[in-house]
């Protein structure tokens, strides 16, 4: 692009100027970026549900129990592939700031359950050779430094054990990885049957079920089937997809999308605002400039070019720079310690912010540039 | 260098008009100006402040329109080209002398050079080359990497003369060369420019108030109320 | 001194006079602190919200039991008879109905959000006699107290707005059973309005909870009978408790929710405020250029650089205070007592809360506008007062 050096000199004309827009718009897509990811840490949990899959709890409360004898009726119901039961353990390890989840379940029905975790057939069979053994997730590991082999003491809440202590102590012997990127690996899963034994009381009753379902676009009639299963009984029951579960709790902690939308738009405003205003400045200290490039014969629609060149590459510089700081920011991790189960940039998002650069930039100098293209020469240079 | 055959004549203006609008007034600055300038003529036009020597140079460069009448260059009306083909007619015909030089401050005396360059299809060391022979006729060689701010005025409209000459124009239009330079810098540029006329034998039209460089001219014309004369009109 | 004065005085006054020229780009400088700061007054007020809710309705003279051991009210479990107990502590104070101790029973009941239709964790509060006078804020504002022994339930303010089926002579559905909604409260703005309440008679067999409570509620007599009751209960043999005092407490729920929403906030809050001192300076510097032949103009005449620095450093603070104004008054108009609701970590069990813009938080919105506006046009104005005199008057 041999018209490059002109664009370039355009902007170096005023380098603090410059220098400053392109701060501004990198600014805001360090948050155009930061907020995304921070949606995304929401949204993960619900993208990365199964499809095929549904949960069944108490209908009148989270924290209510369900009989365990309640499996091998759903299992009964049609369309239903398997049904598992998991139960919210509920315990404190060290501080209730380290706050993750514990749930004790059967070992085999987790491995057909939950096909995204990857587990190593070595650490299959330690699990399911040690009573007191846990399967714990590469996040949760990596967290809190764990290693192979460690003794993991929790502090339960809910349940006491049969000898009237409340300190239970688990073995770490199986660690899972997560098959996606937004798979939850902060999970730490113990063995039913030696949570079974040793609580002192609620023997025979389980937190939830999750259901695999035969077939992904029955999955409501099935739900419903299930519900009407036990309608009336003393535990009645509501199923729901695995993902509107999860999309539940997100709207339980705040229209979030809401949230993040307006603070991207204010701020995006906010900056085109600044940006458009900094080149429409410019165009009209350069009037004279301009002018002569004219005379010398470069075309009105050069000129407009030229305009919208210099507002390219500024957003692009500073766009690009953003994002790129986002992307830093983002692998430092989760800012709130734990409360985000997966905290990164999507691909996706990246492309997102890429057109929204050259969005901006065209819709920053499209009126300067209009104006340059729409400058009359004589008048130009009489002033 | 194109000489128009039949006539001899590069320029014809005829009966031209030009209306300009100030909010409501109209102020008519030429009023049926006829004018023909030969091939390798020095054109000095001089008149007092406000008498449209500006405008009718703007006229025969394409910069503005007229209102009425015709302008003829080299054998084209360019009062009716468009605004696309005017630019383009521009870039490959006239080379512009500004008072006040109108240089790109971000770019170097080389780049500024080159600029006109820009628009035609020369490789990057085609351009580079002419545009150091430019500055070598206008004897700058040595201050090509220099940025505006960097030169003297006189050094400035040197820069800005060999930015008109680097495409090999048909005209030259000066638009008060020498209004911002002291005495010995506006001698060596009304030097220069006299070289250009006799040695090149490029046509030059200069617009100015100083009688001593409408004497290094071929030709002086006297503009007053929208009208030639050879005779000055106090 | 006189003449500084004098200096910065005609100085602004021209500085004025050629302000209408540069409206356009001083009209944007002021709406983009405007922006700013309205953002960042809103993000802020949620926390400021959730706080609100957290610490208010609670005075010094009140105090929680839980068993040992439990962090909150959800994972704690005492025995009825570990209750009475309670209740003889020294300490308490008493009013003409008795002693004001409230045992309470802690659960969640699944209902749909007004605003997604999705099921929310909404908590239900079991109660006796007196827990309404234990809480000194309480008090009914709309229909009637709920009747003893029957499934009839209360709800407050905050509850009612965000999750649906609660309105007056509605009915939740707990089981097989029907509960009509008989009444509406308010606590102070306290957390006790996002709960639903019921007799604990009532909840006890419908949760199989037999004769339990999970905490017990005291009003002490006065704020320093709280080591004292303290003392006799931990030294109690027979029990196994944790007394708190309530202010303690809520500060450890709100905690969690509270950090992460101020972590994320001044986060934003932060960069955000980076662009916009970016802005402005962007903005003043192009506003100062543009009058740089007047200021070499005046500095050729004889005014020297200092008023000049003033002159265009105040234009600024006018600007960026004009803007923070508005852009607090935007934030306070759209966001003050927006209600809406999270998740309490902590009970995991909503919690309703309204966008609390108050006086604090308006004044830090302006005063942050006013350090941009400072460093916005103070670099801008030095080195326009600095740059040599002779060379600005060139520059065309």
């Amino acid at each position: 692009m041999k018209y490059f050096f002109l664009i370039s000199s355009g902007l170096k004309r005023k380098k603090i100027r410059t220098g400053l827009t392109i701060l501004s718009i990198m600014v805001a897509f360090i948050l155009f970026g930061y907020l995304t990811a921070i949606r995304q840490a929401f949204d993960a949990g619900v993208e990365v549900a199964g499809v095929d899959r549904l949960i069944v709890r108490h209908k009148v409360s989270l924290i209510q129990l369900l009989p365990q004898n309640y499996e091998s009726k759903i299992e009964r119901v049609d369309g239903v592939d398997n049904a598992i039961h998991s139960t919210w353990f509920g315990g404190i390890y060290k501080e209730p700031r380290n706050f993750f989840a514990q749930i004790p379940i059967v070992p085999e029905e987790l491995f057909d359950m939950y096909p995204e975790y990857i587990i190593s057939d070595e650490h299959k069979a330690a699990w399911l050779e040690t009573r007191s053994g846990v399967l714990v997730g590469r996040g949760l590991m990596d967290r809190f430094d764990w290693k192979l082999g460690d003794r993991i003491p929790i502090n339960a809440t809910i349940w006491g054990k049969k000898d009237g202590g409340r300190t239970w102590e688990f073995d770490l012997v199986a660690i899972y990885e997560g098959a996606e990127k937004g798979t939850d690996t902060s999970q730490f899963f113990i063995r039913y049957d030696f949570f079974d034994e040793t609580r002192a009381n609620g023997g025979g009753l389980v937190g939830w079920y999750t259901v695999r379902v035969s077939d992904p676009d029955k999955a409501a009639e099935v739900a419903a089937a299930i519900d009407a299963e036990f309608a009336n009984s003393a535990h009645e029951t509501k199923a729901e997809a695995e993902g509107a579960f999860i999309q539940g709790f997100a709207n339980q902690i705040g229209n979030i999308y809401f949230i993040i939308m307006s603070i991207m738009s204010a701020v995006f405003f906010t900056i085109l605002l600044v940006a458009g205003n900094t080149m429409a400045y410019t165009v009209r200290e350069r009037t004279n400039e301009l002018a002569v490039l004219k005379a010398i014969g470069f075309t009105d629609r050069g000129v407009l070019g030229l305009v919208l060149g210099e507002s390219l590459v500024l957003t692009i510089i500073g766009g690009t720079l953003g994002l790129g700081l986002a992307w830093f920011l983002v692998s430092m991790g989760d800012p709130t310690q734990g409360s985000f189960p997966v905290f990164y940039l999507p691909v996706r998002d990246v492309f997102i912010g890429l057109g929204l650069i050259i969005a901006m930039a065209f819709v920053a100098g499209i009126i300067p540039a209009l104006q340059a293209q729409k400058l009359q020469i004589a008048d130009a240079l009489r002033r | 260098m194109t000489t128009n055959s039949s006539e001899g004549c590069l320029v014809k203006v005829q009966a031209v008009d030009k209306v300009f609008k100030r909010g409501s007034e109209e102020i008519h600055v030429l009023g049926g100006l006829d004018l023909e300038i030969p091939a390798g003529e020095f054109l000095a036009l001089m008149g007092p402040s406000g008498s449209g020597k500006s405008t009718l140079l703007n006229l025969i460069g394409g910069l503005d329109r007229p209102s009425e009448g015709i302008v003829d260059v080299g054998g084209l009306r360019i009062d009716t080209l468009s605004n696309r083909k005017l630019a383009g007619w521009r870039a490959r015909h006239i080379g512009l002398v500004f008072q006040f030089y109108n240089l790109m401050p971000a770019l170097s005396a080389q780049k500024n050079v080159e600029l006109p360059l820009l628009l035609t299809r020369l490789s990057r060391a085609e351009r580079k080359k002419r545009a150091s022979i430019a500055l070598d006729i206008v004897g700058l060689s040595h201050r090509t990497g220099h940025y505006p701010r960097q030169l003297s005025g006189g050094e400035q409209q040197r820069t800005g003369i060999a930015r008109a000459i680097v495409t090999d124009p048909t005209l030259l239009l000066c638009d008060e060369p020498t209004g911002d330079l002291d005495r010995k810098s506006g001698d060596e540029i009304l030097d220069l420019l006299q070289a250009l006329n006799r040695e090149q034998g490029k046509t030059i039209i200069m617009v100015t108030h100083d009688i001593h460089a409408a004497a290094r001219a071929t030709r002086i014309l006297y503009l007053n109320k929208g009208q030639l004369s050879t005779e000055a009109i106090d | 001194m006189f003449n500084w004065f004098s200096q910065i005085v005609a100085v602004t006054h021209f500085s004025m006079r050629s302000l209408p020229q540069r409206a356009g780009s001083s009209v944007t400088a002021m709406l983009g602190i405007t922006g700013v700061v309205a953002v960042m007054v809103g993000v802020l007020s949620i926390a400021q919200g959730v706080l609100r809710t957290m610490e208010s309705s609670v005075g010094d003279n009140n105090a929680i039991v839980l068993r040992s051991g439990s962090d909150t009210e959800m994972m704690s479990g005492l025995a009825g008879e570990d209750t009475r107990i309670i209740a003889e502590a020294p300490g308490i104070a008493r009013d003409e109905t008795g002693v004001l101790a409230s045992p309470e029973l802690f659960v969640i009941i699944n209902l749909p959000m007004l605003t997604t239709g999705t099921d929310a964790n909404v908590p239900l509060r079991g109660v006796q006699t007196q827990a309404m006078s234990v809480r000194s804020s309480f008090r009914l504002v709309e229909g009637r107290m709920f009747e003893w022994g029957l499934n009839e339930v209360i709800v407050g303010t905050g509850a009612q707005g965000q999750f649906a089926g609660l309105g007056l002579g509605a009915s939740i559905e707990v089981g097989q059973e029907k509960w009509l909604v008989v009444g509406v409260f308010e606590a102070g703005g306290g957390l006790a309005e996002s709960e639903i309440w019921v007799d604990a008679a009532v909840l006890q067999p419908a949760f199989r909870r037999g004769n339990s409570y999970q905490a017990v509620y005291v009003k002490l007599e006065s704020s320093d009978a709280f080591d004292e009751f303290k003392e006799a209960l931990t030294s109690d043999p027979r029990l196994n408790v944790k007394p708190m005092r309530e202010a303690e407490y809520y500060a450890s729920q709100s905690t969690v929710v509270y950090n992460m929403i101020t972590g994320l906030g001044t986060l934003i809050a932060v960069i955000m405020g980076m662009g916009a001192v970016f802005g402005a300076l962007n903005t003043m510097y192009t506003a100062v250029s543009s009058r740089n032949r007047e200021i070499a103009t005046l500095r050729a005449l004889g005014f020297r650089a200092g008023p000049i620095v003033i002159s265009v450093v105040s234009e600024s603070l006018l600007l960026a205070f004009a803007g923070g104004l508005i852009g607090a008054g935007l934030a306070w108009l759209a966001f003050d007592g927006f209600l809406t609701s999270t998740l309490n970590w902590a009970s995991f069990s909503a919690i309703t809360f309204a966008f609390d813009v108050n006086a604090k938080l308006l004044a830090q919105g302006i005063m942050f506008a006013m350090l941009i506006g400072l460093v916005g046009g103070l670099f801008p104005a030095i080195r326009a007062a600095r740059q040599p005199v002779a060379q600005a008057l060139r520059e065309l």
